[in-house]
């Protein structure tokens, strides 16, 4: 048995050119986080091409990847939507200890 | 309600992924997951970064001998441009498209397929030319667990996506499947938010030393 809740609305004609415009807005903000994606990786590839130092590279290219996995998240994973308090729970709860558990591996294995 | 209604894109609700308890469950239960999978990933990185680079003599290649820029550049856009197309597919779900949500989803598809076999031409080359195998050393093991599940995981991805499409080929879109492929769609997301990691702490900075 399913039950129906919340966003359906009485007059669903009403909404349905809002809504429509509201999705083309959305896929647009979408293909440019697409972009800015791209970009990112390029300035990786290239910096790691151009041979820098390890100690400058390794924070920036942590830095990109993190901003990256944000957009990910937060725009093509519709984090940045309503109704997301409990699936920032999971997530973040679970970054936490992603965290510790590597900082833990990197030190303690093999020394 | 019955979930087999029949819907026309005026009356399809906003968010046919949450508009139903099950589908409302499957949201929650499968960030939950998410979240798990974000541990289980990072206890693989960790033993990769532990044991990087950690062989029993010089004859062994390290990280730096054996990968090529290129070949994951290119993985990276596949994966990259995957995950914009199956949000392609979403959009079409909620605009209740079901051909192009269908469209978009095989798109992503091709995508992975082509993903995968650069990964296994990759790791072929890395046995062959190399000498670098799962027991080879305790940076094999490490490499291939850590970048091999994450390929399990595109295998695991492809097939839900190829079951769902053929499951549903007729049916179109209803509040019993919309939910399903939404948490596809989020599945796929993650495989590649693990892979932007695996570019970078696996290869580039393993480029770098």
């Amino acid at each position: 048995m399913a039950t129906t809740t919340g966003s359906t609305s009485a007059n669903p004609k009403v909404n349905y050119k809002y809504r429509r415009n509201k999705a083309r807005q959305e896929m647009r903000a979408h293909v440019t986080s697409f972009a800015m994606m791209i970009f990112l990786t390029l300035i990786a590839f290239i910096m790691v091409m151009s041979g820098f130092d390890k100690y400058y590279v390794f924070p920036v290219l942590l830095l990109l990847a993190g901003i990256q996995v944000v957009l990910q998240l937060y725009y093509f994973m519709h984090m940045s939507h309503k109704g997301h308090g409990a699936v920032a729970l999971f997530l973040y709860s679970g970054a936490l200890v992603a965290l510790i558990v590597i900082i833990t591996f990197m030190t303690i294995v093999w020394w | 309600m019955d979930m087999e209604q029949k819907f026309t894109s005026k009356t399809w609700p906003e968010s046919p992924e949450k508009t139903t308890l099950e589908g409302k469950n499957k949201f929650l239960g499968f960030w939950l997951f998410l979240g798990g999978e974000t541990v289980l990933f990072a206890s693989l990185f960790a033993t990769y970064l532990a044991l990087k680079d950690r062989v029993p003599d010089n004859s062994h290649a390290l990280a730096q001998d054996m990968f090529e820029l290129p070949l994951v550049f290119i993985m990276t856009m596949l994966l990259l441009t995957s995950s914009l197309t199956s949000v392609y597919a979403m959009y079409h779900m909620k605009n209740y498209n079901f051909k192009k949500m269908q469209t978009w989803l095989l798109i992503t598809v091709g995508l992975g397929l082509a993903f995968l076999g650069f990964e296994i031409y990759e790791f072929n080359h890395y046995v062959h030319a190399f000498d670098h195998t799962f027991t080879s050393s305790a940076f094999g093991s490490g490499f291939y667990t850590l970048v091999g599940f994450h390929g399990a995981h595109v295998v695991i991805g492809l097939g839900w996506f190829i079951l769902l499409l053929i499951r549903n080929s007729r049916r179109g879109l209803n509040l019993y499947n919309a939910p399903k492929f939404f948490v596809a769609s989020l599945y796929w997301h993650f495989i590649d938010v693990v892979w932007v990691f695996i570019f970078t702490v696996v290869y580039l900075m393993g480029m770098v030393g």
